[in-house]
Order: C-alpha cells, then structure tokens, then sequence
C-alpha cells in the first residue's frame, strides 16, 4: 500500500471516528454510530499494517489474537455495576503503551533531524511519557477504589500541594537535562516521579468524585495517545487522541458543574470544609413500613424515582424496574431523574437502568425534571443524598452549597431508601430527611422493594 | 380500652365521631369500639356496617357512657351526659373551653378528662388531628355547592351552539382553611375566583390554587404568624378600603362566600346592605360565619332568604353535618390520630403526657383540675416571616446587568483569543515547519471534538466513556510501526503495547455495544 492511500485511508477512519461520537447524541443513532467506530479501527489498522513503513511480523498474529479474545471476554463478561472499574482499567492500557511508545522513541533515537526539530520531539517525549505515565498509575488507584480494594476515602498528607509540585518541577529539571543530552536516565526518573505523581493525585480525591476523576483519565489516554502521535508524526493519533482528550475534558466540565465546583478544587483534593455553622436541622425523622409506601404508592398518579449509587449497590436495579413495570401497567406515570454525578461514572444509572430494561424515555435528566416534581405525587430516593440536599439551596454554609440537586421536596411525598439513620458518604447531614413529607423507609434496597413488589401484583 | 360512640344529641347534627374504618386502626393500638344504636344512621353508616367491621354493639346509650373507657364525640356533651362521666373516663369531642366554663367547671367536679378537639395547637405536628380543619375544609366545599344549587347559571363558561355562556364570578373573602377549599371547589368547576384575606402572607397560597388575590396596597398589614396563623382585627383605616374593595366588586360579582372570623370575637361585618343592593338579581351569598353574626348584614343565622333585589343570602351553620358522612370519617381519623399520641406503646392503656405540646394543648379538665387555658406551645405555629427580601429589579437593571455580563464574558473570550494567538505566534516563530503541520491538525481535531462531544446525550456518557476507550486504543498503531525497529527490548514493550491496545479496542467496543444495546424504548 502506498503512503498516499494509507493516509486517504486515515482520513476516512478520522471520519468515522468522528461520525461514530457524533451518533451518540441519541439512542438509536447510536447503536448504528459504533459500528463506524469499528470499521474505523479496523481499517486504520490495517492501513497500518498495509503501509510502507511496516515490518510485518508473524509475532502479531498471537499478540492480536491474545489480545482480542482477553478483550471479548472481558467485554461480555463485565458486569454493568462493575463498568467503572472496566473503564479505569482500559484507561490505565492506554497510559501504559503511551509510556512504552515513549521509551521506544528515545531508545530508537532521532535520525535526520533539524536541531528543532530534535528539540520539539525530545519535548514530545518527555510529555507523552509524563502523561502516560500519571494516566497509568492514576487510572489503578482508580480502579482500587471503585473495586473497592482500597479505601475511597481522601488520603490527605501533609503539605500534599507542596509534595505536587516538588514531582513538577523535578521533572521540568530532568526535561532539561534530558533535552542537554544528560542520558536516557532522565526519562526514567521522570517516568518514576510521574508514576508517584498519579498515584498521590487520585489517592487525595474521595469516592464521591469519583466520575471527575475517571472523566479526567479518560481525557489524559486521549491527551497521552495525541502526545505518542506528535512524537510518532502521526495525524491519526493526534486526531483520534484530541477527540478522545476534548470529550474526556467536557465530561470533567460537565461532571463540576453539576458538582458547583471548581475543576482545580477537585484535582487538588479532599473535600472542602464551608465557612462557619452548618444550619441546624428541626424536626424528626419519620420512618415508615413498607404497607405505607405500598398504599402511597397505589394512589399515586404520578411518580419519580431517583436512583443513586446506593441503587447499584444493592444490586436493586432488577426490582425497582420491575416495580415500574408493574406501576406503569396500572397507567401510572412512572419516571426516573438522573442527576449528573449519580453513580460512580457519568451516565452510569442510565445504564444501569437500561440493563435493568427500564425503557430509556421515562429516565430523564435534572434539568428536565425538576420543574416537574412540584406537581408529582411521590418520589422514591433510592440510594442517593448528596443530589437531593436542599442544604445545597438553602444554607450558604454547606460544603455543598450552590451545587444543582434534584429538588425532590417540592413533591407531595417522599420516601427515602436508606440502609440507616446517618449521613451518607460524604457525611453531610441531609436536611431532606426532617422534612415533613418525606418519611424515611429503612432497609436493604433490594429487599425493600421486593417486598413493595408484593403488594403490587403482577399483571 | 373501649372506645364509646354515642349517638348525637344534637338536634340536625348527622355526623358521628368514629367510622367504621378506623375499627383497624384501633385495634392495632389495643382498643376496641362500643356504638351506641343508631349512632351512624344519619352519616349513612347503619349498625350492621360497625358490627361487620368488628364494633360491638350497646343497648342503649347509658350502656356506652357506663361501659367506655374513652367517649367519643362530636358536638361538646350535655350536661346530664357529662355528669355521667367518673374519674377514671376520659371525653374526646369539640368543647369550646372558652365559651363554656360551666361544662368546665363539671368536668373538674366529675374528675374526668376532657380533651377538646377544637383546642390541638396549630403546630405541624398536630395537623393529622386538626379536626377544625378538617371541618373547615367540608364546610368551605359544602358552601360552594350551596351556592351553586341557588345560584340559576353553570360555574364554567362555555361557548355552545346556542350561544355563549360567561363563567360565574366567585369572591371568597378570608383564605384561611375554609376559604381555600371554596376556592379550589369554585376553581375546579370552572369559576373565575378572587379571593382576599387581611394576611398578605397567603397571596402565595390563594395564586398557588389559581384564583386572583385581591391585592390591598396598605402599609400596616398584620403578620398573621403571631396569631398562630388566624387574623387579627383590623384598624378602621384599613377596614375603610377594605369595603371600598368590596363596594368595587360587589356588582361584578356571582357568587360570594364570605368565611372571616377573628377568634374570640363576633364575625366583622365585611359585606354591607349596600354591596348586596349593588349586586346583580341571582347572585348568591354564602356566609360562613352565620355562627357567630356573619360577615354580612343581611345575614340570617340558620336560614335561607332573598332580598327584594334577588339576591340569596345563605346562613346555614350546619355545613359539615350536610356532609355528615365525610365530616365524619375526616373527624375519626383526626380522634384515630390523637387516640395514637394518646397510647404510644399502642397497649390500649392512654398515657396523658402532660409534657406533650399536642396533649397538653387539648386537654381541658384531668384529674379533677381545669387546664385551660394552656401554656404557650413550646414549638411556634409558623416560623415568623422572614425579613423583607432585597426589592426585586426592574426590567431595565436586569437588562443593563445582563449586557455587563455578557460585554465581561466578551471582554475575557476576546482576552484569551489574543494571549492564545500571540501563543501560537510565538510559537510559529521557533518550531519547525513538520511540527506545525501536526499542529494544525491538533487544534482542528480539538475543536471538532468539542464540538460532537456537545450533542452527545447525557444518558449515553458511560457508552461514551467505553467507545472513547476503544478508540484510544488508536495508540497501537503507534507500537505497530515501532515492532521490528531496534533491539530487543523495543520489540518487547511495542509488543506488550499492541496486546494491551487490542484488549482495549475489542474490550471497549464490545462493552459499548452491549451497552447500546440495552437501550430500549417503552
């Protein structure tokens, strides 16, 4: 194959790269849309494998091979609830073959190069190994504490900014070195300080950020793949990596929005403690038995659910479908608000609730429902606290003041799924629950709404 | 314990204190039901329908006031049946502690306790028994249908082949319990509604059930928070042009329904001779609080009349009692929800929790002492109003604010094009032509990426998320041209590079599309 019809070749798996993100503005275009993300890939590898420059090597075939069937398995086998830990770790893949492509270039070293054009690829080195390397260690911390291996809590040490930025300086210093021809070690050293740098960044974010830091790695293996084809001379990868990068970077944008905070407040790490006195909280909270929400239930006409990731965690997504189905066979209007950072990764309830075959146009997002729930009848929080807080609203001094949440209250009803009395993940207390119609049903939520089920029979 | 229903006495009074509905709730608290005969007749509830639900049956009505542990009752007792109560018997009924101390001062020789239902303080706690309001709400139902079976036109307008009908004008003056189920009953069968109250606090409430409120431009307005929710009397200054309103509507309006009463005093006269004068033949008047010498001056306590110009004047004080069997059932799961307070181990034993704000408010007479009045609730009836909020901007600082903002947003994105260009100048000036040509491409690719990522649903992020997976496995292309290009240890890590891209190209589509797949429409 020739140079010119490998590069007309890339051009149109760009396009359908592009046309294959595109689709995904809706359902059914979407199902169409990944097929032109394969063809895609699969024309531009064997493009590549075609092309002028290539050794072709029989080793390839296991490696291929090996690779699509581990690929496969993983891919039918994973559960929905376990798709974030399946991101962070494709996540970490992308990092670790930017830092050896890295490794590879300096090895191979530079021929026929103007001395800036030597320059700029020593930089691209550097970089696309430095970003490589904090997407790779940063992306298994990650995949640690969404598996649940280490604790999600914020690790927070001591003069932790100072510490990042010692790692930053370091390697600036060693990029120099490097680029005065102080000797392959550098890069090394830098790659070990970047491979600190991810780790101790990620550690320092607690769980419920969890969907701004799989959304920055996402973007950072885009970021990495551009930087290999800077260095590599190769527009494909720069293209397919600045696509990957921008979504990733609009999905972190998306995620602090719905958060209220800043991107560089999340990074940095830890949670941020308000100014002066949380409000206190009056009244009591009520609890209910599940003959009550049956009842509520029964006469409602118009209902909402909200799932959290308290749903995923009980495993309650099959039940609760099930429950709607049922509800909506009786002409119920049964919906379902999604707050942007529900779950563990954006978008994660929508397929959670999906898998669970609960039809996609009764799951609706905040902005397109919260000026509904004043005229609902009941509202089920399953699992969720942070995004239904009117502390958010209603008291400036709440660590989570100003953030968008689901304005569950204005409702007739609510009822609340919770494990216990308590505060949730992040600790804030939750004035929702002393409100005078919401009544708390405690218990698992799997069982709670099993046993909902039974009082709404089959039909 | 046993809980007695006897009949009521009253003359016209149909309701009856418990239903047969509440017979479970009760049980569950360890009580059970003792109905005098005929008890429920009038509300439509005859003495099979208790017996089947699991009450028991007296004799005659001495059997119940000599058996019951507890009486339940609507209208406050007689003498001769108070003074059948002992010490260790406790009375449940509207009492009127206020207007009636020689029933007080019985109660404190029999020793009884007498909990008086119109006396549970206004807290949120205590609505589930508020069984004034519950009355309130039937009556203020009850005086729209009233109405309209006077009154000769529909409620709804209508444009028909036989001509156009106009919508009935309705005026309800006082938004307390009362007025706003008149409004939401007048609302709902079509009426144009318009409603007043000396509180200017429940404007929010009377709009929020869709009717207009009567907006009175006047300083000095009451903050009907203190008074635990009820109105105050007025100046006359206030009074003045509160008629002047009235006298302005009187010949516009249908239909009025007047339910204002100040607690503890007679019913103000708010609707003169002179606005009925004024008022169209046909109209219909309402008056709530016939009781207590009624809002207008024609008023007839007990009585239908129409004035020489045709218009009705309704001063029926029986509203709840013609709608005997809801008022009845609303009045039962009010006792029902204080019986509940009343045992809270739910053993059937009633503990007065004197310490209680609900029980300590209600109870009149225990243990042979009176306790009325009671001291002020601890908890406040309604948070007091909240400091006046910043005056709302006009249009104009609103739209002199918003082109600031937006003259700032453009001030900074024109700010960043420059620091960006002289950047990328800079930058033009040293790097070598090869790397700008990759260059172009970069910033393109970013732009066209923002702008698709835009348009992608949110419900589809996480397929998203694993189709940018997959194509970031693009980077094998990268380790493909390096295999076969230096030693040993390039070729291992390219190859260890290759395997890892494809477990994330096959993985990541794979995962998407199982994903996608999953999306179904109902």
């Amino acid at each position: 194959m020739s140079m010119g019809l490998q590069t007309t070749a890339y051009i149109v798996a760009i396009i359908l790269f592009i046309l294959s993100l595109g689709g995904l503005s809706n359902q059914e275009s979407a199902k169409r849309a990944v097929w032109y993300g394969i063809f895609g890939m699969a024309l531009a590898v064997i493009a590549t494998l075609a092309g002028p420059a290539m050794n072709l090597s029989w080793v390839l075939v296991p490696l291929l091979l090996v690779g699509a069937v581990i690929g496969a398995v993983v891919g039918q086998r994973v559960e929905m609830t376990g798709m974030p830990q399946l991101v962070a770790a494709l996540h970490s893949f992308v990092g670790l073959a930017a830092v050896f492509i890295g490794f590879n270039s300096d090895f191979v070293g530079t021929h026929d190069l103007t001395r800036a054009e030597v320059v700029i690829h020593e930089i691209e080195i550097f970089l696309g190994v430095f970003i490589g390397a904090v997407t790779f260690t940063g992306s298994i911390i990650a995949y640690g504490k969404l598996a649940g291996s280490i604790d999600g809590k914020a690790l927070v040490i001591p003069g932790r900014h100072l510490f990042n930025g010692a790692i930053i300086l370091a390697s600036l210093v060693l990029l120099v070195l490097y680029m005065n021809h102080a000797g392959s070690w550098t890069l090394w050293v830098m790659a070990v300080l970047a491979f600190v740098f991810g780790i101790h960044m990620v550690m320092a974010i607690g769980g419920a950020d969890m969907p701004v830091v799989i959304s920055m790695l996402n973007s950072y293996s885009g970021w990495a793949a551009a930087a290999t084809g800077f260095l590599l001379g190769n527009d494909l990868l720069i293209v397919t990596g600045a696509l990957v990068g921008s979504s990733g970077a609009i999905l972190s944008y998306i995620m602090c929005k719905a958060m209220n905070r800043s991107f560089i407040s999340v990074i940095l790490g830890g949670f941020g403690n308000g100014g002066g006195a949380q409000m206190e909280i009056e009244g009591e909270q009520v609890a209910i038995e599940v003959g009550g929400v049956a009842e509520a239930l029964a006469e409602a006409k118009s209902v909402v659910i909200v799932p959290g990731y308290g749903m995923a965690v009980a495993q309650a997504q099959q039940s609760v479908s099930e429950l709607t189905r049922r509800m909506r066979s009786q002409g119920k209007n049964v919906r379902f608000a999604i707050h942007p950072v529900a779950g563990r990764l954006p978008g994660h309830m929508n397929v959670l609730l999906a898998e669970a075959k609960v039809p996609y146009d009764i799951v609706l997002e905040m902005d397109e429902i919260n000026d509904d729930l004043s005229n609902t009848d009941v509202v089920i929080v399953v699992g969720s606290n942070d995004i239904v807080n009117p502390a958010a609203q209603d008291d400036p001094n709440s660590p989570i003041a100003g953030m968008p949440v689901l304005e569950v209250w204005k409702a007739d009803q609510v009822f609340v799924l919770k494990r216990g009395a308590g505060t949730g993940y992040s600790g804030i207390e939750n004035p929702l629950f002393f409100k005078e119609n919401t009544r708390m049903f405690y218990g698992d939520a799997k069982a709670s709404f099993d046993a909902l089920l039974g009082h709404f029979k089959a039909s | 314990m046993i809980i007695g229903v006897p009949r009521e006495t009253a003359s016209g009074e149909r309701r009856v204190a418990l239903t047969p509905d509440v017979i479970t709730k009760m049980e569950k608290l360890g009580h059970t039901m003792l109905v005098e005969p005929g008890a429920g007749t009038e509300a439509g509830l005859p003495d099979a329908v208790y017996a089947e639900a699991g009450a028991s049956l007296a004799t005659d009505a001495a059997e119940v006031w000599a058996k019951a542990d507890v009486i339940a009752k609507v209208r406050p007792p007689e003498t001769d049946e108070l003074s059948q109560l002992s010490d260790t018997q406790t009375l449940i009924s509207f009492f009127y502690p206020g207007q009636s101390q020689d029933l007080l001062d019985q109660a404190k020789s029999t020793g009884c306790s007498v909990i008086a239902m119109d006396m549970v303080p206004r807290i949120s706690r205590a609505q589930k028994m508020d069984a004034l309001s519950s009355m309130a709400n039937v009556a203020g139902y009850r005086s729209v249908i009233e109405a309209g079976n006077n009154f000769g036109r529909f409620f709804t307008g209508q444009i028909t082949a036989a001509g156009k009908i106009p919508p009935a004008k309705v005026l309800v003056i006082g938004a307390g319990v009362a007025g706003l189920a008149a409004i939401g009953t007048a609302q709902s069968l079509g009426a144009i509604v318009r409603a007043f109250d000396v509180r200017p606090e429940v404007a929010e409430q009377i709009e929020s059930m869709g009717a207009e409120f009567l907006f009175l431009d006047f300083d000095d307005a009451a903050d009907g928070a203190a008074t635990g929710g009820y109105a105050a009397p007025s100046s006359p200054e206030f009074r003045e042009k509160q008629l002047a309103l009235f006298r302005e509507q009187a010949p516009d309006i249908d239909i009025v329904i007047t339910t204002a009463l100040i607690p503890g005093r007679d019913a103000p006269k708010l609707w003169l001779a002179d606005m009925v004068e004024a008022m169209k033949s046909g109209s219909v008047i309402v008056d709530l609080a016939a009781e207590r010498g009624g809002n207008c001056d024609l008023t007839v306590p007990d009585e239908k009349i129409v004035t020489e110009n045709g218009v009705t004047v309704i001063g029926y004080t029986d509203f709840p009692s013609r709608m005997a069997r809801q008022s009845s059932t609303l009045y039962a799961n009010n006792v029902v929800n204080f019986l509940t307070d009343l045992t809270p181990e739910k053993d059937g034993v009633l503990v007065h929790n004197m310490e209680d704000d609900v029980i300590r408010g209600a109870t009149v007479a225990h243990g042979g002492e009176i306790t009325f009045p009671p001291p002020p609730p601890k908890v406040q009836a309604i948070a007091a109003k909240a400091a006046p909020a910043a005056p709302e901007k006009t249009a104009e600082e609103r739209a002199a604010e918003e082109a600031a903002a937006a003259r700032r947003a453009g001030v900074q994105q024109i700010g960043l094009i420059g620091i960006g260009s002289i950047a990328l100048l800079a930058l033009g000036l040293v790097a070598p032509a090869s790397f700008l040509q990759h260059f172009v491409v970069f910033v393109l690719a970013c732009f066209v990426g923002f702008q698709v990522i835009w348009n992608v649903s949110h419900a589809l992020h996480t397929p998203l998320m694993a189709v940018t997976n997959a194509i970031s496995g693009i980077i094998i292309i990268g380790a493909l041209l390096q295999i076969g290009t230096g030693n040993w240890l390039v070729w291992v890590l390219a190859a260890i590079s290759v395997l890892i891209a494809t477990i994330n190209i096959v993985g990541g589509f794979m995962v998407t599309r199982r994903m996608l797949a999953m999306f179904q429409k109902s």
